[in-house]
């Protein structure tokens, strides 16, 4: 009746997670106690949760992008401890069945459900208005992108508690995540949330690709685009390339578990290095799907605060795309230690190397664009420069590892842990966060806090090198990843430091935290009237903040690369617009069904209940061919009615 | 100068392109589908590859010649191709505006369709009897996802060919429901191609 599920999945003997999901329960019940008593759930209802405005579904994707970086921080700080103490003959706080869990929960969700929601949310947000149109190409398929992220969000929280998470490793390898070495549930936890999650992406990608190459204001041709939109096509790119091969690889792995057949099994000629390489097929793509928008912000954010137009706009496009390409012909250097020749792996290792070409020439293009620029030091500029520093650094260690041989020595290593928390911190957590600074007071009307935008950015650069510089000594040294103890007391001192960054990072995330508290606190004295704070260049800032549900009340004309910039420069038209009837798409609350009943099958075929997952499965398609019946999908907006919310608009918002 | 002749001789054609603004809804849809069948392919493209590394670790059972039936396969290509030409045909009855036409090649579609997938269960249930299930080798897991998942392509093809025509029935050929059956030919014509490659690699090189 229940499959595997009985009273057994809660882990009783388990303090820890108990009391975490305790406390996290208490709050999320504190919440909806709040939210009733206040009677807000119609507006939650009907402004948010049943949204498809792209500029609410982005919002939506960062709040979800940080507080999974708070869950993802608390496994971080859990392995840094545990670390810090379990040295010679101390065992440490965690026992190696949760502390394996905990370093395969903290990958996937960082991976996952920080990093990936917060360069989608950005995108989503961002691009339809650098566009200057009024919303994505499908916007009820974007709210079902954004819900089915959440779904899998919901999944590896409900992990904690019932049941346990996968002991193997974010990457999930076989033969040990096969049935035969992790019986229990864990892995089918990994497996299926990453399923649904991954379909809400692979949507956001066929929305953002097509928005984007066909949806653009009158004039925009596509070098004229903004480069944050450049960065975000060849990152949505790469999401369409990609993640249906992680689909499959995913697929592939669950019929070994369910079916019994043999594609990665030791057994009856299975190959588990074709799942290696298949993961890594999708997983190196991935990263650049996570910094090439990381890339676009700095792009946006230097020129802006330059007060110059991005130096060499051309060979900034040509590099993403050199980029994108490229991002596929490198996947082996995941594992040079693989067996393969040393033809193949020289291969690999010198497109590994000519990777890091183009992104050296985005590098000098931003310097050039700061040379002789009048740079005003706001928070998003701090960012970018320790970006730049801080990412140059994981570059080099980055083509270090490029060279087989050495790879050999450091496979594994927590050099390598180095290495690309250097890059995804300094790249695209430093890149998410200035986009976050940047584009703040465009969502929401109000500038962020400087001062404590400044510290938290000190906090997490000091915090960063802090925790990870020991890390690549203690790889050189020969410490292995994932280690649950340390035999070598001489690594000690060395792994203090790295708990010291640890600690440091709490600071920045709480400054960060104080910021959007002080911020809202002051937000009266810190109103953006203008809808341009920054002196901006591009689109988005020629409408208010927070724009209209519709954007532009009449698309802007694109004469140039800067439109916004060239526009001011101009002088902004005077006439009255002549303002026509639109069309919006009408809230659905399609996707919010289908991921209600996304959560319910996945959690059913998790725990191999089969008939709540037929039920389950078959209510999505009910809901879908009942939405599919429907008709009245657009509502009108009236040119009079135009004229007057625009009034009403210039009356609140900017002064005419 | 070019551009305006040819904006003023079809705006449609510039509309999408950056000199006119928005593209069409109907352009936005069915670049959209595109996008997905790509992404579809890809999908289908790392079966093929798992396909390609383990079609020799057959275990000790069966091989790929012992079990194909290169008669079924050619009837079932065969069905599939005149279902492609007949949903062809639908669309084009379509998008003129002619239900009736529509509706008898939808039918047809269906039926050649269906048939395929009956060719197709028959010899998967002839498989299954001589003891050629997915678990009994790397070759024939990799076989039952890629031909499978194919087969499983063209079952949810035929739902929606059959929620497709209960639209025109229910609604006319209004707009919007054009627009699905433009998305459901693409796929329905994406399917025959990714079959044209299980065809050659599983079937052709597979039977000898």
């Amino acid at each position: 009746m229940l499959g595997k599920l009985s009273w057994s999945a809660i882990p009783f003997y388990q303090p820890l997670p108990l009391y975490a999901m305790g406390v996290v329960g208490l709050a999320i019940l504190a919440v909806l106690i709040i939210i009733t008593k206040k009677g807000w759930w119609p507006y939650l209802w009907e402004e948010w949760l049943t949204s498809v405005d792209h500029k609410r579904i982005g919002v939506m994707y960062l709040v979800l992008a940080l507080v999974m970086l708070i869950r993802g921080y608390s496994d971080a700080i859990m392995m840094r401890s545990q670390q810090a103490i379990a040295i010679g003959g101390a065992e440490g706080y965690l026992p190696p069945d949760h502390y394996n869990q905990i370093f395969s929960s903290h990958g996937t969700i960082m991976i996952f459900f920080v990093a990936m929601p917060f360069v989608i949310g950005l995108m989503n947000f961002v691009v339809p208005l650098q566009l200057g149109v009024r919303d994505v190409a499908f916007p009820v398929l974007n709210s079902v992108s954004f819900w089915l992220t959440a779904s899998g969000a919901l999944l590896i929280n409900v992990s904690l508690v019932i049941g346990s998470f996968a002991r193997t490793g974010w990457m999930c390898y076989p033969p040990l995540s096969e049935l035969a070495y992790s019986p229990d549930v864990g892995v089918d936890y990994y497996l299926w949330l990453l399923q649904i999650s991954g379909i809400g992406t692979l949507f956001a990608g066929i929305n953002m690709v097509t928005t984007i190459l066909k949806l653009r204001a009158p004039g925009m041709t596509y070098f004229r685009m903004p480069v944050f939109c450049w960065s975000a096509l060849a990152s949505s790119i790469l999401i369409v390339v990609a993640f249906p091969v992680l689909t499959a690889t995913f697929a592939m792995l669950l019929l070994d578990r369910l079916v019994g057949t043999h594609f990665f099994t030791n057994d009856a000629g299975g190959n588990m290095m074709m799942y290696v390489n298949l993961f890594w097929a999708w997983g190196h793509p991935e990263v650049y799907i996570l910094i090439l928008p990381a890339f676009g912000v700095f792009s946006e954010v230097i020129a802006t605060f330059s007060g110059k137009p991005l130096f060499s706009y051309r060979s900034m496009v040509l590099a993403l795309l050199a980029i994108c390409v490229l991002s596929f012909m490198v996947w082996l250097h995941h594992f040079f230690t693989m067996g393969a020749s040393a033809d193949v792996n020289a291969f690999f290792g010198i497109m590994s190397m000519i990777i890091g070409v183009p992104t050296g020439v985005k590098v000098f293009n931003w310097l050039f664009t700061m040379f002789r620029g009048r740079i005003v030091f706001k928070t998003p500029v701090l960012f970018s420069i320790g970006f730049m520093v801080t990412f140059v650094i994981g570059g080099m260690t980055g083509v270090l590892l490029a060279v087989p041989p050495i790879d050999f020595v450091l496979h594994n290593s927590v050099f390598l842990v180095a290495h690309f928390h250097n890059v995804i911190i300094g790249g695209v957590l430093f890149g998410a966060l200035a986009g976050y600074n940047y584009w703040f007071p465009k969502a929401f009307g109000f500038t962020l806090d400087e001062r404590w935008g400044k510290a938290s950015f000190w906090c997490w650069i000091i915090g960063f090198y802090l925790a990870f510089t020991p890390l690549y000594v203690l790889g050189l040294m020969g410490m292995t990843r994932r280690l649950q103890h340390i035999a070598d007391p001489s690594w000690r001192p060395l792994l203090l430091v790295a708990e010291l960054g640890a600690i440091v990072v709490f600071f920045a995330i709480l400054c960060q935290a104080m910021q959007l508290y002080v911020s809202i606190r002051t937000r009266e004295s810190r109103r953006d009237l203008t809808g341009d704070p920054w002196n901006g260049r591009t689109l988005e800032w020629a409408t208010s903040s927070p724009p209209p549900a519709y954007n532009f009340a009449v698309l802007p004309r694109v004469e140039t690369i800067d439109a916004f910039w060239e526009m001011k420069r101009k002088g902004l038209g005077a006439a009255r617009p002549a303002y026509e009837a639109i069309e919006m798409p009408r809230n659905s609350p399609l996707a919010f069904v289908i991921a209600f009943f996304a959560v319910v099958t996945g959690f059913a075929l998790i725990w191999q209940i089969w008939w709540i997952a037929i039920l389950g499965l078959l209510a999505i398609l009910v809901a879908v061919m009942v939405f599919g019946w429907s008709e009245d999908r657009q509502r009108e907006i009236s040119a009079a009615e135009m004229a007057r919310l625009e009034r009403a608009q210039l009356g609140l918002g900017r002064p005419a | 100068m070019t551009t305006t002749t040819i904006e003023a001789v079809r705006p449609d054609r510039v509309r999408g392109r950056g000199a006119g603004g928005p593209s069409s809804t109907r352009t936005v849809v069915a670049y959209g589908f595109w996008i997905f069948i790509l992404s579809d392919i890809t999908m289908f493209s790392a079966l093929f590859a798992a396909y390609a590394v383990l079609s020799d670790r057959t275990a000790g059972g069966p091989t790929a010649s012992e079990l194909i039936n290169l008669r079924h396969v050619f009837v079932e290509t065969m069905c599939l191709l005149i279902s492609s030409y007949t949903a062809g045909i639908g669309a084009l009855s379509a998008e003129r505006r002619q239900p009736d036409r529509f509706l008898i090649f939808a039918a047809l579609t269906f039926v050649f369709g269906a048939a395929f997938l009956i060719i197709e269960i028959t010899d998967f249930a002839d498989m299954l009897r001589v003891g050629a299930g997915p678990s009994r080798s790397a070759f024939l897991s990799a076989f039952w996802a890629l031909v499978g998942m194919h087969g499983a392509h063209v079952t949810s093809g035929l739902l929606w060919l059959i929620y497709m025509v209960a639209q025109v029935v229910a609604k006319g050929l209004l707009p919007h429901v054009l627009r699905r059956l433009l998305c459901f030919s693409l796929f329905w014509h994406a399917l025959d191609i990714v079959w044209v490659g299980v065809l050659t690699v599983v079937y052709l090189m597979g039977a000898h």
